[in-house]
């Protein structure tokens, strides 16, 4: 078993909180982690992305190589786009398309989504409304790490412990609107994409 | 012993608190912060009362630490790589005083420049300062080699450098914990006047560090940490330096590697090791996280051996950070792209936070500099270096910590007029005040904006050594009281603060303009604190 992903947004949208709960779930299926993350100046509304990757034999390098990567999850969906040349052919990309619009040239919504439709294997989510939805409005990121959890080599089980354990020292509360975001991404991802695995 | 998800930044902290350390000594600075805030929330350094407060600067902390270890205590002093050209005097000094307790330096390099504004490569001020240099590839070597750092340190009474890069720091996997050491008692030095560096002592003092140069390679030699991997292709041998290797290996994942490997994560440069690689082989390819180090001490200037390749030759590029694709092209792999970055992705730069302090100072700031030209603003390091970039386009200068003052007042004397500084409180207690000092002494036609955020805010929110003090230290320092204007910089205040602008601009002496407002990002991470806390009460 091998995964290698990319999780891209702008800084401060919480892709981290994505890494750690995939860390953490891949900690309790006793795999091999590595995880690449940026910090410092980027993180005040730049583009931010982090190399995350799990497997159960050593990895080598903390960096995924072009073309390489098994799946791009990304908060928002131009930030997507940005890390095609690393996804592989077979590879997915999962995206949410509520835009973070924090520079005067940001391109036109149609022509993004347009984009997205290009990539061969790609799921677009619209992860702030079902976050909404759910009544977790600031569990889009978590939303968008359910709809990926089809793709990745984890039970879900994992990711459900994952995310007990990295929410916990937030209270209760927390803890459960994020597993509800989490079943809500997922079951938009089964109903939306065929192939998507149980 | 328990394994643990570290940061190759907390691997270090971690090692270093298992090792026995008795303090860390630091100012932040992207990619080392996290060593230091590691060791300030972990619950052995607390229980144990391992001294972990911020210092001033890098420079104070190393002087700090190496007085730790003239006290026999292990001490650590990390900073990033610009941080050393600070510390430079005191580190290169503390080779030749040596130590007594085990001293690391630990420095964070940022090859492709990710939050710096160079990359210098620290493994030549290791070489320049004639100490071990210990270079991990991965976390767990992270951890291992400031845990066995100190005894390295001990052994020959001498710092030991630790040299890691940005990806390493900011990179999590998984670290095996070792036994915990107990802390070194305190002992003073054998010999008085050990630390005493009079020319005649120090004359002494510098010939036992030339004395003790072969040990040290002989160290490397035998080091574990310097493997060489046999391999029958001699074409080409590769010799790969911290983390390159594991760029490296990512090309020999599904192949075994069938050319000789050397790897080298410990310095001076092993001789027999690297003369049998060389001898053995047509071709070495030298692949290093940085400057050509390595490569550069192989070939040599007139390059007579011309059987090195690496960045020298265009093998490797110049300059930036290395990774698995920069390697497999150095080796004649094809790297296979996915699709291409669509021409509508824009670039997104980092930005001041929307309800910034600093915003509103260069608000009132452009509006002010209308009537008074461009280009008159100097600038330092911190969040509102972004001010550099549109929309603001406020300032003209962003060279080293404190500059903006210093290079304000040179202009000045050449007779620009107003001559001015935006700098950071944390960066004006950092290096700043000096430079102020010689503002005062005098009396240069200069006005000084320290924008006070009451933090040290864009390495994440450190205390500031500023905070409470800024008005008594620019009296201390002998700005007069009438020229020490505290601003509140928000929207509803923009005329006052043009108008204070402005009066100041005009002033023909020292002027510093303090606007303060708490940094945006810590006063809502604050808010919600209290609000929980209260809420906590409440349901008592």
């Amino acid at each position: 078993m091998k995964s290698d992903i990319i999780l891209s947004g702008v800084g401060g949208q919480g892709i981290l909180s994505i890494a750690a709960t995939i860390g953490m779930a891949a900690l309790e299926n006793h795999l091999q982690l590595k995880q690449a993350e940026i910090h410092g100046m980027s993180q005040r509304g730049g583009a931010v992305q982090s190399h995350l990757r799990i497997s159960e034999k050593e990895i080598a390098s903390d960096l995924i190589p072009m073309g390489k990567a098994d799946l791009i999850i990304s908060v928002e969906p131009m930030e997507s786009l940005r890390y095609l040349p690393w996804l592989s052919e077979t590879g997915w990309l999962v995206t949410n398309t509520t835009p973070f619009v924090n520079i005067q040239d940001y391109p036109d919504m149609k022509e993004l989504l347009s984009e997205i439709e290009k990539v061969p294997n790609h799921i677009a989510i619209n992860a702030d409304e079902i976050a909404r939805h759910v009544k977790s409005m600031r569990s889009s990121n978590i939303v968008m790490l359910g709809a990926a959890s089809p793709f990745l080599d984890l039970p879900y089980e994992s990711l459900e412990i994952g995310i007990k354990k990295i929410f916990e020292r937030k209270g209760e509360k927390v803890v459960q609107f994020n597993l509800d975001a989490l079943k809500a991404g997922r079951e938009f991802a089964l109903k939306h994409s065929p192939v998507a695995k149980n | 012993m328990e394994k643990l998800l570290l940061l190759g930044a907390e691997a270090i902290a971690q090692g270093a608190i298992d090792g026995g350390m008795s303090g860390i000594y630091a100012y932040p600075g992207t990619p080392s912060t996290e060593i230091t805030e590691y060791v300030q929330n972990n619950k052995l350094a607390v229980e144990r009362k391992l001294h972990s407060q911020w210092s001033a600067n890098e420079k104070t902390a190393m002087e700090a630490a190496l007085g730790m270890s003239y006290a026999g205590k292990r001490a650590m002093v990390c900073m990033k790589h610009v941080g050393l050209n600070v510390a430079a005097d005191a580190f290169i000094n503390s080779a030749i005083t040596g130590v007594n307790g085990g001293l690391l330096v630990t420095v964070a390099d940022d090859p492709s420049m990710h939050s710096s504004q160079n990359e210098q490569d620290s493994r030549f001020f290791g070489k320049f300062a004639m100490i071990p240099i210990l270079e991990p590839a991965n976390q767990q070597e992270a951890y291992d080699m400031a845990y066995e750092g100190f005894e390295l340190s001990e052994k020959f009474k001498i710092p030991v450098l630790i040299r890691i890069t940005t990806r390493l720091s900011h990179s999590r996997s998984g670290v095996q914990r070792r036994e915990i050491k107990q802390e070194n008692p305190l002992t003073y030095p054998e010999d008085p006047i050990q630390f005493v560096l009079l020319p005649s002592n120090a004359r002494k003092r510098y010939k036992g560090l030339l004395g003790i140069q072969s040990m040290l390679e002989q160290e490397s030699e035998n080091s574990v940490y310097n493997t060489y991997i046999p391999g029958r292709d001699k074409s080409l041998g590769i010799i790969a330096c911290g983390i390159a290797f594991n760029y490296l290996k990512e090309n020999f994942i599904t192949s075994k590697c069938s050319h000789p490997i050397l790897q080298i994560n410990q310095y001076p440069l092993p001789y027999s090791k690297v003369e049998k690689i060389v001898d053995e082989c047509e071709k070495v390819l030298v692949l290093e996280d940085g400057y050509p180090f390595v490569e550069e001490q192989l070939r040599g200037f007139l390059n007579i051996n011309s059987k090195i390749i690496g960045r020298l030759n265009g093998t490797v590029p110049r300059d930036g950070e290395l990774n698995p694709d920069i390697v497999a092209k150095a080796l004649g792999k094809e790297v296979k792209q996915g699709l291409p970055v669509p021409k509508v992705v824009a670039n997104r730069p980092p930005e001041l936070c929307s309800g910034c302090s600093h915003r509103d100072i260069y608000n009132a700031l452009n509006e002010t500099m209308k009537e008074f030209g461009k280009q008159k603003v100097f600038s330092d390091i911190g969040c509102y270096t972004l001010g550099a970039l549109p929309p603001w386009n406020s300032i003209n200068s962003c060279v080293d910590m404190g500059a903006s003052i210093t290079m304000a007042k040179g202009a000045a004397d050449a007779g620009v007029r107003p001559s001015i500084a935006v700098i950071g409180d944390s960066t004006f207690t950092h290096s700043g005040m000096t430079a102020l000092l010689d503002c005062v002494y005098e009396n240069t036609p200069v006005t000084i904006i320290i924008s006070d955020n009451a933090t040290t805010a864009m390495t994440g929110g450190q205390a500031s050594h500023a905070t409470g003090k800024l008005e008594e230290i620019c009296l201390g320092l002998g700005v007069k009281t009438d020229h020490v204007r505290v601003l509140t910089p928000l929207p509803k205040y923009h005329d006052e603060m043009v108008k204070t602008l402005r009066e100041e601009f005009l002033y023909e002496g020292v002027s510093v303009i303090i606007p303060r407002r708490e940094c945006i990002v810590q006063s809502v991470a604050k808010n919600k604190r209290e609000a929980k806390s209260k809420k906590a009460e409440v349901a008592q």
